[in-house]
């Protein structure tokens, strides 16, 4: 990631296709990994480590997304749909059968993997903005029925509290040991994503993205790898449902609105379509957004605003600028994050000799 | 469910078909973009709501009687039109469908921050100058509102199938819809018609703002009227004004019906979720409407 090539010597596929282009590479995720590991935990306080939380969890869903919308060209409204239906299955599954956190997490990433492959469905014979809408509608329907349906939704306020996890026979219950927890599925996540984009699959899903009726005629069965791609990225939307409800301790019907589909969707354009770096650096990016907003209001906003005022100035603000960085992405740097990064790469490649 | 009523059905099927009309006035909206531009509108929602915002704004702050705020919203659609057209559409021209989406969807935040920001939390009203007594019709009564704002769709869906239709203007668009190359090719500015459609967008929303506005009351939830857009235009197809009026008195009825027949056995709520079932088993069968030209890929 930070190293510097001194040109391209790769002289087969294999080569090409390698998760390590360099074994210098080796030692930078080793880095990383001993950064977030050992060094993170130690220097941050509880705050700091709260706020890595959410953006731990992020990462999973906007990886999942990215699948669909970046790499197979998907348009999906409804990831904060599919993330709703695998919290409620764990939900149920934990507060019913007393299900441990390792049987009811992909118990609920497979049932929004069932629930997405439905949702694609349509996808074979309608795409673009047909698709957008269709999974539109299948936010808001799936949205309704889980908040009418006693059965899902249990008691008061379409809730079900989740509680902690236990793992190895100890309870997750601070912000430190839920760090580790999340950092485990944050690279398993990572991993996953990086080898099905290299994989068969992933090709598969990167042709139907250029070119879908090319895809076909080289024999891509495309209605199955477009299923397939609905399939992964709600196991993912899934998986990141359950890890938010394990972590807030609480599954409800609000934090899966259809603003959070919109939170994924702009995680994935702001960091950058069909590029997993960009999936991590758009999930920190929209992540910390509001937060970065409140507290710098909560320091400068007494300057501008009434204290009254300030309660309602903040979320509001935070739309602005939320749209508005989107917007700007899409009319300047369409490639987001992930672009500005490799500018940044690509000149320190030949730095100081700039040609 | 609750026993057969004709009254009841009758109410419920007037109502309907007002608030069907009214539905067809901001799906209109949607309509006008698309056929001109091709350009999906997420924020049709937001642009009725800000309209009502500056409608109901001008009335609270100045005091203006109904017709200056009226007037006054128009203009301001007009010009946020024009002024969305070049800053965040035109860079997007020949961008994947995705991007257009998603650029709206940031519009409609945007939107619905700085209207909340500019005139506050509160919902208002917007007093139109007519009277509160429900208009009889046979063995039913009508609020004046929904019949003002169904007149007024009425009107307005009229005029712009003769615009289209007859209208030297109107043709042009037609054209630059039909495909952009061509219409250069003839000598039209097709960057111009694509910020007049935006700007006549405007026009449609600041109207469907004031009815609606004058109807729920102004505030941020005024813009999850936009939401019954998608299932309005699918229905009737995406790039016709006939489909969009068909499309909004079926939805119209039909929630309506719904509504008040399932309403009490669920819970409520019906009114959201049934003209989406109706939109997913539409893009089932025939995906481009009832009146949307069918469109024919080419390798």
């Amino acid at each position: 990631m930070f190293h510097r090539e001194s040109g391209v010597f790769k002289t087969s596929y294999a080569a090409d296709m390698a998760l390590y282009p360099l074994p210098i590479a080796r030692w930078t995720v080793a880095a990383f990994a001993g950064l977030f590991i050992l060094i993170v935990p130690l220097i941050c306080g509880d705050y700091p480590i709260s706020i890595l939380n959410l953006i731990l969890i992020a990462i999973v869903g906007a990886l999942g997304l990215n699948i669909l919308v970046g790499y197979t060209g998907q348009i999906s409204i409804g990831t904060g749909a599919f993330m709703s239906v695998g919290a409620y299955t764990a939900a149920n599954l934990v507060t019913r059968l007393g299900a441990p956190f390792w049987l009811a997490l992909p118990a609920g990433g497979l049932m929004a993997a069932l629930v997405g492959a439905i949702v694609g469905i349509p996808s074979l014979r309608i795409r673009g903005i047909y698709l957008a809408i269709a999974t539109l509608a299948a936010q808001l329907i799936i949205e309704w029925t889980i908040n009418h349906v006693q059965w899902i939704s249990g008691g008061v306020q379409a809730s079900v509290m989740i509680p902690r996890p236990s793992v190895f026979g100890i309870r997750l219950v601070s912000e430190r040991q839920f760090y580790f927890f999340l950092l485990f599925f944050v690279v398993l996540a990572l991993v996953a994503t990086l080898n099905l984009v290299r994989s068969r699959v992933g090709r598969a899903f990167i042709a139907i993205r250029d070119q879908d009726i090319a895809a076909e005629i080289i024999g891509i069965d495309i209605f199955r790898y477009k299923l397939y791609a609905f399939a992964i990225s709600s196991f993912f939307a899934g998986v990141t449902g359950v890890l938010e409800s394990y972590y807030l301790g609480i599954a409800n019907y609000e934090q899966f609105q259809i603003d959070v589909s919109i939170d994924y969707l702009a995680m994935v354009i702001i960091g950058g379509l069909g590029s997993v770096l960009g999936s991590v650096l758009g999930a920190i990016f929209v992540t910390l957004l509001p937060i970065a907003t409140r507290l710098f209001l909560e320091s400068f906003g007494g300057l501008f605003f009434s204290n009254a005022n300030l309660l309602n100035v903040i979320p509001n603000l935070r739309l602005v600028i939320f749209g508005g960085l989107i917007i700007f992405f899409l009319v300047v740097e369409p490639d987001g994050l992930n672009r500005l990064w490799r500018n940044i790469r690509n000149y320190f490649r030949v730095w100081p000799f700039s040609y | 469910m609750p026993e057969f009523d004709l009254r009841f059905t009758l109410f419920l099927l007037t109502n309907g078909v007002m608030i069907g009309l009214m539905y067809a006035l901001i799906a209109l909206g949607f309509v006008l973009i698309y056929k001109a531009t091709d350009a999906i509108n997420f924020a049709q929602g937001e642009f009725v709501m800000f309209a009502g915002f500056i409608a109901a704004g001008a009335a609270e702050f100045a005091g203006a009687p109904f017709w200056v705020c009226a007037l006054l919203a128009v203009g301001g659609m007009i010009a946020l039109g024009f002024a969305l057209e070049r800053v965040v559409l035109r860079p997007l021209i020949g961008r994947p469908v995705i991007a257009v989406v998603m650029a709206t969807i940031g519009l409609a935040a945007v939107l619905r921050g700085t209207a909340v920001l500019a005139f506050g939390a509160g919902t208002r009203n917007i007093s139109m100058p007519i009277p509160d007594d429900p208009i009889p019709l046979g063995p039913v009564t009508l609020p004046p509102v929904e019949v003002v704002g169904a007149a007024v769709s009425l009107i307005f869906l009229a005029g712009f199938t003769w615009f289209f239709l007859k209208s030297r203007t109107g043709i042009a668009m037609r054209a630059v819809a039909d495909s952009q190359q061509v219409a250069m090719a003839m000598g039209i500015n097709v960057r111009r018609y694509f910020a007049f459609a935006w700007a006549m967008a405007g026009i449609v929303s600041a109207l469907g703002g004031i009815v609606w506005g004058a109807m729920l009351g102004v505030d941020n939830q005024l813009a999850l009227v936009g939401l019954k857009v998608f299932p309005v235009v699918i229905l009737g197809g995406l790039d016709s004004i006939l489909g969009a009026v068909i499309g909004g008195l079926i939805v119209g009825v039909v929630e309506n019906l719904a509504a008040g027949y399932f309403d009490p056995l669920v819970g409520g709520g019906t009114k959201d979720f049934v003209p989406y079932l109706l939109m997913i088993i539409v893009l089932m069968v025939r995906p481009e409407g009832i009146f949307g030209r069918r469109r024919i890929e080419r390798v």
